[in-house]
């Protein structure tokens, strides 16, 4: 006898744990193995882009806060490049350096987030998410030092910063950065050869380089998938040209490969905020820009190595106050092009830890 | 540092390849007419010169007479980029190719588009509205729409 069998549609999301926000995944199982799938978004769609056209160009800035909430700092920096390309603004090399720094910092804070998170996913419960929350919690010391906030902190502006870093911020972040290389090595220690991490890491959810290219991948996503393709290397920004560092890739372009890349990009962001640290000058920390800036009419794209990937701004100046038109390349929603490709063929459980190690933020997804 | 190439020097390029596309050529950015879009793309992205396989991101802007569509497309091998441009004057069917079967990158950011500025593109394997629901009526990123 045989049993009839049939496909089961199973939704997944938009409110659910693993989805790491408000993200809903349609999937079709056979059994417990994906089929197809479908991702939906849109739960988080506040009309940043539109948001932009109504606002003067700095107070735009706080809305690209709320993007990549979890990487703040570095929308922060995405954004007043574009614009200091669009107006052409020159920014005093102090500020230069505390950029490199605060997006070096935000960086780590972010692959701490994606690492623990993806953890999680594996079936790790809450216990390395704490310890990277550990760690964590002392950038977000620092930032809160710097800005007063401690998870939007709209602390750039156009031209500089909003005020100079305190005395004591650069004894602690000193403090910080002797501290971390330990912490980091302790999460090899329990992890790296973690045979748990490795029976459902490994070999799952290949995305091949081919692929990751074909897709417009960025960050660590594509780099674990082989290309060595960083912008603060290939096209530098601020000061990045004067730092030593090197690209971690991947090499079999799996699950534990974005892994090991973004472990191993923590490692690389120390490297340079200590460059950063023993080359930082004295001085400005604002340029002298107006109130209201009003760029010459023109457009301009300016693409950052945000945590997630490449994150640009495309603006468009009518020589007003407030931009024409806004355009947020967001690496998260790229990202997931491949997604179904990766996930089918897989069992429900391997599919919630492809989707971790993409990571993704829906604030960025949706905007 | 990634080479910007000037739209004169891959206008000319093109036009020796396809006569009559290029309707417009700034310092930064060639123009090219939207039905020819899809094979400029792909003497872009094929051809020795340009090598453009990678694609930063699709962006439309709404003039008020026209809709304008940003391509930035980065070669990584030779580590240049360089902007493609094409315009719709027709506010209630406009209608570009698809170029997601050159780069699947486009697949999402074509459907955005689709969705908040209403621009539908030819050849796309699921054009629907992305961050709004079905059943939405207008097109937000459009200067009209209030």
């Amino acid at each position: 006898m045989t049993l009839k069998t049939e496909p089961f549609m199973l939704n997944i999301g938009p409110v659910h744990p693993s989805t790491h926000g408000v993200f809903r995944l349609r999937t079709t199982l056979d059994g417990e193995v994906i089929i197809d799938i479908e991702p939906i978004f849109g739960y988080l769609h506040r009309g940043v882009e539109k948001l932009a056209e109504e606002r003067t160009y700095t107070g735009f800035i706080p809305l690209t806060d709320r993007l990549d909430y979890l990487a703040s700092m570095s929308n922060n920096l995405g954004y007043v490049i574009a614009v200091e390309k669009l107006a052409r603004i020159k920014v005093p090399e102090r500020a230069e350096y505390l950029r490199v720094i605060i997006a070096e910092l935000q960086g780590i804070a972010s692959h701490l987030i994606a690492v623990g998170a993806f953890l999680n996913d594996c079936g790790a419960f809450f216990t390395p998410f704490l310890y990277m929350f550990r760690e964590r919690e002392k950038i977000v010391d620092l930032f809160e030092m710097v800005s007063g906030q401690r998870l939007l902190y709209n602390y750039m502006r156009i031209g500089g910063f909003a005020q100079d870093v305190p005395d004591e911020f650069l004894p602690a972040l000193d403090k910080f950065v002797r501290q971390m290389p330990g912490f980091i090595d302790e999460y090899d220690r329990f992890l790296a050869e973690n045979e748990i991490l490795l029976a459902r890491a490994k070999g799952v959810g290949i995305l091949t380089r081919e692929m990751a290219i074909d897709i417009c991948a960025s960050g660590p996503v594509l780099r674990a998938s082989g290309v060595k393709w960083d912008i603060r290397k290939v096209d530098p920004y601020s000061v990045y040209d004067r730092f030593e560092f090197d690209i971690p890739i991947g090499s079999v372009d799996d699950c534990y490969d974005r892994y090991r890349v973004r472990v191993e990009e923590m490692r690389q962001s120390l490297r340079i905020i200590k460059q950063a640290m023993e080359q930082i000058p004295p001085g400005e920390i604002r340029a002298k820009v107006p109130h209201l800036v009003r760029p010459p009419v023109g457009e301009a794209y300016a693409h950052t190595e945000a945590p997630k990937g490449e994150l640009g701004f495309y603006l468009v100046s009518d020589n007003s106050i407030a931009p024409y038109r806004c355009h947020i390349r967001a690496p998260s929603l790229m990202n997931l092009t491949a997604l179904r490709d990766m996930m089918i063929g897989w069992k429900v459980q391997d599919a919630i830890i492809i989707f971790g190690s993409i990571d993704i933020t829906m604030g960025e997804v949706d905007r | 540092m990634t080479i910007s190439l000037s739209g004169q020097k891959v206008a000319k390029q093109i036009a020796e390849r396809f006569p009559e596309v290029v309707s417009e050529v700034t310092d930064q950015a060639v123009v090219v007419k939207s039905e020819s879009i899809f094979k400029v793309a792909e003497y872009l992205k094929n051809s020795q010169d340009f090598k453009c396989d990678y694609l930063n991101y699709i962006a439309a802007v709404d003039y008020y007479d026209y809709f304008e569509l940003v391509y930035q497309l980065t070669s990584r091998e030779h580590n240049h980029s360089l902007v493609l441009k094409t315009r719709c004057y027709d506010r209630d069917k406009s209608i570009v190719p698809s170029v997601v079967s050159l780069w699947r990158g486009a697949d999402f950011q074509e459907r955005e588009i689709y969705d908040l500025m209403g621009i539908a593109f030819e050849g796309h394997p699921n054009l629907k509205r992305i961050v709004l629901w079905e059943g939405f009526s207008g097109h937000p990123l459009r200067k009209d729409y209030l």
